[in-house]
């Protein structure tokens, strides 16, 4: 794990690479969320204010991608394709028991342990493997309620 | 060969147009739009101005270019039905309580609906109904009303250089809020108002104050005095129909109406314009002689003080110290005018009548406050008192003038083209030129030179034995430029004069809302007229402002007396209260804030902040010492900054640093 000092030195040099240019804020925010797994407010005002550009104009950037989180996600992040083939293939169903097994209600995403986060994707692209679950950058096809919770089961062991 | 466009059927010339919604505006067709306006970039988001071309399809208005010979059509079937279901869309997910909305009669939404001949909806009410944002005394805000035209995002970025609101979130999500979802307060907000007047709904409001002012007005134990701002009496003739006369006719009827509610006295926010003038081109004179400060930058407006505070803290030192005359009106009604009326101190209750909705806020600064206690107890908008007259039933067209109650009702002209961009200039030139000069400089014409409609104007004149250099601006946007280029020594100024919104306080956001241009130069056309009209043109020739300068303020401007009631200070409003946290552990230890502001960051607060990192570690001070990166700690002209524990390190060095943290350990 990075410390606090090192991820804040990273969004400095971040922004140097970047030269404080205002046009690249989306490539910065991605470098940025690398850092701190997800975007803290007061990094996002520092990055702000560092670029010269509103503190609602990275908001609404910040907030516009489904790629950018503003609340800190866990070690592990699931995603689970919910596109037009993965959706007709029950995808719905492995995210229920996906939802079961981590104990997350609604509006939930991320475990209370901060181990798992749950996400859903519009489309990974391989709708030739549906339904498809990503888990930490590792695409797993012809998944199953059964399968995906075997594919927890190992980590937590 | 001259360009013309076939609009529906009918031939129209053009020449530089920039879309052809314009060029069908020409046309006299009002082709509706809400997120249309032509000092804002286009946006094309609202598809109301669809209009059918032939060989192109149906293609919005506002964002084609004309192109001569085009065949246009703006009322086909389809595009009627089309604008039907974006209206009724709309009015499907919006709050539509219009009956009980301040905005009733003045919104675009009402007002398309009704004229797009929209009789039932079709689609279910989806809205989810929000808390108002109450935050500031300035404005209100209501998400459940908005429908995301983004005029008052445009407006905060482009023209005020703000930034102030947002969208936030996406599709059926998407909002329009303060960053992080916060309150308007604690953005960067400066309160001028515009997004309320360029919203096409209620979703930003002017904050009302009427109900507590008819309350003062009903408790018999009080007495309640009122003044009237010089741009109120160009604007409320708006309301009740009649526009074409001089200023002096709304101000008598205004005066009759406010005294018909129950106002104890009537006074005119001009007389101390007109002090104002006097106080501050003292200020400036004396300026000019030590050569200190320089240029003076006026403060009438509360919305551009909050901008420099905010933005700009090196030149807080440039603002003139003289109270806005709302600010003079508050230290007199509340200070002086107890002794004048025989009133006691704790049964007045001090209205005034503003423009302007920043003026609610400038009236609660501490920095105006008399021992704690705020001079005016309710600002209202001219909006509002046009909603106070209709209340009490008033014909005010019809009512009689009546003139203003003295010593506080009478004016010369100067104080009264204060609400126009350049009155002020224009009044200081005034003052300045016949007392230097002796010389007879009545003519309201004299300086007319400064007037215009430019959002930037440089004049020069020879006074004082030299070549004065004057800006005067509008247009926040348009004051960051100028500051801007003051800092890198591109221009220089001796004054300059700055307000924040488009025309001056004329167009405020407190005014009756207006949309074209036409509606603003009358108004500043009434000002001006109203000028020719007074006896009287320099502020110094006001008999009642010698007599209050002889009986209270020590007998002459910049007297100690005249400091203590009519100037002001200024403090460093800080913009962002957030740091980023270094240290690992939360210790409850010797706070250590290394400032990541851009001027910081130039100067080195990296490398600072690596010494103290690693100092902390090799002197085994983690438990005692929390270490975190402040944006910004404001002080930018002393670069690089570093606070430990409540004192700040100017142009700090990793020595001075490390002392500090030694000493507060020890």
């Amino acid at each position: 794990m990075k410390s606090n000092y090192e991820k804040f030195k990273s969004v400095c040099s971040i922004l140097e690479k970047y030269s404080f240019d205002k046009s690249k804020l989306i490539p910065i925010l991605q470098a940025t969320q690398e850092e701190y797994k997800y975007l803290p407010q007061e990094v996002l005002t520092f990055i702000s204010s560092a670029l010269n550009i509103s503190p609602a104009n990275v908001y609404g950037v910040a907030t516009f991608y489904s790629h950018f989180s503003l609340i800190p996600k866990g070690k592990h992040i699931i995603r689970v394709c919910d596109g037009t083939a993965c959706h007709v293939k029950k995808s719905e169903s492995i995210i229920e028991a996906l939802r079961k097994k981590l104990n997350l209600n609604n509006s939930q995403t991320t475990t209370k342990d901060m181990l798992f986060t749950l996400e859903t994707v519009s489309c990974l692209g391989t709708c030739g493997l549906s339904p498809a679950v990503v888990l930490d950058g590792k695409v797993y096809g012809q998944m199953t309620p059964s399968k995906a919770i075997a594919l927890i089961d190992q980590i937590k062991e | 060969m001259e360009k013309y466009l076939m609009i529906n059927g009918i031939k129209v010339f053009f020449d530089n147009e920039k879309n052809i919604l314009e060029v069908i505006r020409k046309a006299k067709i009002e082709l509706p739009t809400f997120c249309y306006h032509s000092e804002l970039s286009t946006y094309g988001s609202c598809r109301l101005c669809m209009v059918e071309v032939e060989s192109m399809g149906i293609i919005p208005a506002c964002s084609t270019p004309p192109s001569s010979g085009m065949v246009i059509n703006t009322n086909t079937e389809k595009i009627i039905n089309l604008r039907k279901i974006v209206i009724e869309l709309l009015l499907a997910n919006h709050d539509r309580e219009c009956t009980t909305c301040q905005k009733s009669q003045s919104c675009k939404l009402q007002t398309l609906a009704r004229r797009l001949g929209i009789e039932t909806v079709r689609f279910k009410n989806v809205v989810r109904k929000t808390d108002k944002d109450l935050s500031t005394y300035a404005l209100v805000r209501q998400q459940d009303k908005c429908i995301l035209c983004g005029d008052c995002v445009r407006f905060c970025d482009e023209i005020q250089s703000i930034g102030a609101l947002g969208f936030v979130n996406r599709g059926s999500k998407s909002v329009v809020c303060p960053s992080f979802s916060k309150d308007l307060e604690l953005s960067e907000c400066v309160y001028c108002g515009q997004c309320s007047r360029v919203c096409p709904t209620g979703a930003v409001i002017p904050r009302s104050e009427v109900k507590e002012v008819w309350k003062a007005l009903s408790d018999k134990n009080k007495k309640v005095i009122v003044a009237i701002a010089p741009a109120v009496r160009a604007a409320i003739g708006e309301v009740f129909g009649f526009t074409r006369e001089n200023g002096t006719e709304a101000a008598g009827k205004i005066v009759t109406a406010l005294k018909i509610m129950g106002f104890y006295k009537v006074f005119d926010v001009s007389f101390t314009a007109d002090m104002t003038i006097v106080e501050e081109a003292n200020e400036f004179l004396e300026r000019i002689k030590e050569g200190n400060n320089i240029p003076l930058f006026t403060s009438c407006c509360p919305a551009w003080v909050k901008f420099v505070e905010q933005y700009y803290p090196e030149f807080i030192k440039n603002l003139s110290t003289c109270r806005s005359p709302q600010g003079m009106y508050g230290a007199i009604a509340r200070r002086i005018m107890p002794n004048v009326l025989s009133v006691k101190k704790e049964d007045l209750v001090v209205v005034s009548v503003m423009p302007c909705t920043a003026k609610k806020y400038e009236a609660r600064r501490r920095e105006l406050a008399n021992n704690g206690e705020i001079d005016i107890d309710y600002v209202i908008t001219t909006q509002e008192l046009a909603i106070m007259i209709e209340e009490s039933g008033l014909r005010f067209q019809d009512l009689d003038a009546y003139a203003f109650d003295m010593p506080l009702g009478f004016k010369t002209g100067a104080g009264v083209i204060f609400g126009n961009s350049g009155g002020v200039t224009e009044a200081v030139l005034r003052n300045v030129a016949s007392d230097i000069t002796g010389g007879e400089y009545d003519e309201s014409e004299q300086f007319s030179f400064v007037r215009g409609d430019d959002g930037i104007r440089e004049a020069k004149i020879n006074l004082l034995g030299r070549e004065l250099k004057i800006a005067i601006v509008y247009g926040l946007k348009n004051a960051r430029q100028i500051l801007r280029e003051l800092k890198t020594q591109k221009r220089k100024y001796d004054f300059v004069e700055v307000m924040a919104c488009p025309g001056g306080c004329i167009g405020g956001a407190g005014q009756p809302v207006y949309n074209d241009l036409a509606t603003r130069k009358n108004r500043t056309r009434i000002l001006y007229e109203n000028d020719k009209t007074l006896e009287l043109h320099k502020p110094q020739d006001n008999p009642y402002v010698q007599k209050i300068y002889n009986d209270y303020l020590g007998s002459k401007p910049g007297s100690k007396k005249a400091h203590e009631y009519l100037h002001t200070h200024y403090t460093y409003k800080k913009r962002f209260k957030e740091s980023v946290k270094i240290s690992e552990k939360n210790s409850k230890g010797l706070e250590v804030n290394v400032c990541f502001g851009n001027h910081c960051m130039k100067k080195g607060s990296k490398e600072i902040l690596k010494h103290i990192v690693d100092y902390v570690e090799n002197k085994n001070y983690k438990d005692k010492v929390n270490i975190a990166a402040s944006i910004c700690l404001e002080k930018c002209f002393s670069a690089p900054n570093v606070k430990v524990a409540d004192t700040t390190i100017s142009h700090a060095s990793n020595e001075s640093v490390k002392e500090a943290i030694d000493k507060e350990i020890k």
